[in-house]
């Protein structure tokens, strides 16, 4: 494998370490109500308030439409995220230091699937929050309206427009993909060269 | 509007002469035209909607008892906090939490009339930490928060009748200051009014702002009876320095406005307060017995606490001498300004045809030599040409209260001939006067009073209205002028009602205090005893007649909504707590029959209403702040049944 390839999976598995220390996606609210700003931070291992109290605001603000509560504690995927993101690192870690061209084909395979996966399943998660209220005890009923926040871009739920985009995060761990790819393409084209020397 | 320069501008030369007689007419006939503004003042007091003034300022309400905050430029109304009366509106001075500080010696007082704002200062400038503000009739200061524009303190000052020369502030916030308007024979006793001059004496009190949250009584001075009037401490060269008017040096006890005028010259005492502390320091004071309540708000419980005090530390000036010098200064002064380098002390005369400009280094200079022309109780009277800076002539009448621009022009209100006097410090030449819609009292430059004024407007407080405003009967608003003191003549900006009587206001850039402003109270943090910090622990106890609820509120119901078992004669506690953590969402509550206000509950606070039902039946309560969509459905009912029945406390929790 190319020197220039560790460095690019080296570099891919230093920017996934930061996406533990960062958010990974925003989704904001925007009303007139709220000029100081209103919105959620999702983590890999958790979900926070974007301010101190959004969260609790915001679960607040959903109980007028019967929205289940949010508790970060009882989502599955965030006890999960942290982990699969650790073995990716650590993957990469291990192929940067002791070579190995399909393995690398390997991780970026298993990489691009977990990516599909995860954002599949924030598409459900929100799919879920914004279909199945509890209409016995909704106070605001507005018929065939549901409150799925967009998976990506803009989108009017009620007298709010919510926003969802990646985060430092997720840029992270977008640019992680787009290197261990560029490291793929690299060496695919190393390999089908003939025999130019290699180290 | 009609103005007449316009006017002229429009009509030809030919129309020119009965244009001048149409605009004398009018000029007569509606008398406001004298106080129109410039031309460019709308666009100079515009602040577009959502966008903020420059300064806060602070207005004294007077006998309203409260703090009214205003915008500047725009005039525009805030706020009112609440200090010494009591505020139905949030239930200030009704609630368990806050009645506590209104406990005086002579029981619970919900008024009084606040006269001086004075803002905390560092190094000699205002910090925006916390405002004082001094009740006039039953002695007290109090401390307002900054942070959250709520009283926090309130202290009250013994050996002490009309407390007026109050609470002026030391470079660093020291000590706030107290004195006697009203000498009394001290201690108390019952002694004929005759004897003034054999039993009545006055007080200087000292008081630091704040030991341990709370504000301490240091020490007092006990001077000879006199009206002690207004103050203001010494800066820059003159710090360690304070300065008090008083008038009534011919001691009268009747009919003062004759008898306390006889005198040509009164005094300014100058209190040497580091020398005071030295004197504490070294024991030489005495301890005297007294009464005096001294009240908080406990910071992590939020509920005011009363605390009863019966002794005060006080210093003779004939036992430390050097504590105390009168300066001879004209007629019966009543302001005392210190210019921003401490050099210069002017009074103002209300009587007198000059102001009067005192040095400070002229003073020390002649203490030092010994300039004394008399000395009264052990406190020598300096010699008026050994102190005296200079004269302002021709100052205007009644020359009150005089504040600075920090570019060496000072500005003196004259409540007689209703102007404002702009005079320049050291050559004391009148170099400009604007007439004020009418009767000018005090008046204020943000900072100052203070080593560093924003000298950009003055506003003048006005005690008359008549035809400014939209008449309503007889009773009127008093007003606040802004004008613009950017160039070298003063400019009319604005005019605006104001509430109560505003004696005296404190200004400061919108940009030191704003930061500071807390949004909502963290409920984790939320220490009263009968907080409850979920809906899950919301409930009602009995204690033999006393029904404790420990309700919550949220968007939008009470927890309990329903309450029952409650009996006539009980006397039932409405413990709220606001579980909202978002920015402006309080709560309200008021209960049918309630003999006492509504209480306003901020987020993560907790207030207590006391409801003592009289008959039997079921009555209803509800939020009275509009918070949300559904706020007409924020209810609840509490049942009451006769004082024998058996019906156990029950109610819906959650
Ligand atoms: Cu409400």
């Amino acid at each position: 494998m190319g020197r220039k390839t560790r460095i690019l999976l080296l570099i891919a598995s230093l920017m996934l370490i930061v996406s533990y220390f960062v958010p990974v996606w925003k989704v904001l609210l925007d009303a007139p109500q709220y000029p100081e700003g209103l919105g959620l931070q999702i983590w890999l291992h958790t979900i926070t308030g974007d301010n101190p109290n959004d969260l609790n605001k915001i679960n607040n603000l959903n109980h007028y439409i019967g929205m289940k509560v949010i508790e970060p504690d009882a989502i599955a995927e965030l006890k999960l995220m942290p982990y699969l993101i650790g073995l990716m690192i650590l993957g990469g870690l291990l192929i940067a230091w002791r070579g190995g061209r399909r393995w690398l084909y390997l991780w970026v395979a298993l990489f691009v699937l977990l990516g599909i996966a995860g954002m599949t399943d924030f598409y459900l998660w929100e799919y879920d929050y914004g279909h199945n209220l509890d209409m016995e005890n909704a106070i605001i009923k507005v018929p065939g309206m549901n409150y799925q926040p967009p998976l990506l871009g803009s989108k009017k739920l009620l007298n709010f427009t919510a926003f969802s985009f990646p985060a430092v995060g997720g840029w992270m761990i977008i640019g992680a993909v787009l290197l261990g790819t560029a490291g793929a393409c690299l060496e695919w084209k190393a390999a089908r060269q003939p025999e130019v020397v290699e180290k | 509007m009609i103005n007449v320069s316009l006017i002229k501008k429009r009509l030809g030369l030919i129309l020119f002469a009965g244009a001048v007689i149409f605009a004398l007419v009018i000029a007569c006939s509606t008398p406001q035209q004298l106080g129109t503004a410039t031309d460019d003042a709308a666009a100079k007091v515009y602040v577009a909607p959502g966008s903020y003034d420059e300064f806060y300022g602070f207005f004294s309400g007077g006998f309203s008892g409260q703090v009214t905050v205003y915008g500047l430029p725009s005039g525009r109304l805030f706020r009112v906090i609440p200090v010494f009366s009591q505020n139905p509106e949030n239930g200030y001075g009704y609630t368990e939490e806050s009645k506590q500080l209104m406990m005086t010696s002579h029981g619970f007082i919900p008024w009084d009339d606040a006269h001086h704002p004075e803002l905390s200062q560092s190094d000699g400038v205002p910090d925006g930490r916390w405002l004082f503000i001094n009740a006039n009739n039953t002695p007290r200061i109090a401390r307002i928060d900054l942070s959250t524009f709520e009283t926090d303190n309130i202290i009250e000052i013994p050996n002490s009748g009309g407390n007026h020369a109050s609470p002026f502030i030391t470079p660093n916030s020291e000590y706030v200051v107290a004195s006697t308007r009203f000498s009394l024979p001290i201690p108390q006793k019952d002694v004929p009014i005759a004897e003034y001059k054999q039993h009545f004496k006055g007080t200087i009190s000292f008081i630091k702002p704040d030991v341990d949250g709370h504000m301490e009584l240091a020490f007092q001075i006990m001077v000879p009876g006199y009206d002690y009037d207004l103050s203001h401490s010494g800066k820059g060269p003159s710090y360690g320095w304070s300065f008090f008017t008083c008038y009534n040096t011919e001691q009268a006890n009747t009919l003062l406005e004759v008898n306390a005028s006889r005198n040509d010259k009164d005094f300014i005492a100058a209190v040497n307060w580091k020398l005071a502390e030295q004197a504490i320091a070294e024991g030489n004071y005495t301890t005297m017995n007294t009464e005096f309540y001294r009240n908080y708000i406990d910071h992590d419980s939020r509920i005011a606490h009363s605390e009863r005090k019966s002794e005060v530390r006080v210093l003779d000036p004939q036992k430390v001498p050097g504590l105390v010098y009168y300066l001879p200064t004209p007629k019966s002064p009543h302001g005392v300004d210190v210019d921003p380098s401490g050099e210069y002390i002017v009074a103002g005369g209300k009587l007198a045809t000059v102001i009067p400009v005192h040095s400070f280094s002229k003073m020390i200079k002649a203490i030092e030599t010994k300039q004394f022309e008399g000395e009264v109780d052990g406190i020598p009277i300096l010699k008026y040409e050994a102190v005296m800076a200079g004269e302002v002539q021709n100052p205007g009448l009644g020359p009150l209260h005089t504040e600075f621009d920090g570019k060496g022009y000072a500005y003196t209100s004259a409540f007689i001939s209703s102007e404002i006097v702009k005079w320049k410090l050291g050559t004391w030449e009148v170099v400009d006067r604007v007439p004020c819609y009418y009767s000018i009292g005090h008046l204020m430059i943000p900072g100052g009073d203070s080593k560093k004024p924003w000298g950009k407007y003055v506003v003048a407080m006005n005690k008359i209205t008549k035809d400014r405003y939209l008449p309503t009967g007889p009773e009127l608003a008093h007003s606040a002028q802004l004008f613009d003191i950017s160039g070298d003549k003063m400019k009319l900006l604005l005019d605006f009602p104001t509430l109560g009587e505003p004696h005296y206001a404190q200004g400061i850039p919108a940009e030191i205090l704003m930061k500071n402003s807390v949004k909502i109270y963290p409920l984790e943090k939320n220490q009263h005893p009968y907080a409850v910090k979920s809906e899950k622990e919301a409930r009602v106890e009995r204690q033999g007649k006393a029904v404790h609820i420990y309700m919550t509120t949220i968007r939008t119901h009470f927890v309990p909504d329903n309450i029952e078992g409650v009996k006539v004669g009980d006397k039932v506690y409405f413990h709220t707590t606001n579980l909202e953590q978002d920015w402006d969402t309080p709560h309200g509550l008021a209960v049918q029959g309630a003999n006492t206000s509504e209480i306003l509950i901020m987020p993560g606070d907790t207030k207590t209403l006391i409801w003592e039902p009289k008959k039997p039946g079921v009555f209803p309560f509800y939020c009275t702040d509009f918070c949300s969509a559904l706020h007409q459905e924020m209810q609840g009912y509490i049942r009451v049944s006769p004082a024998n029945s058996n019906i156990q406390i029950s109610y819906n929790g959650r």
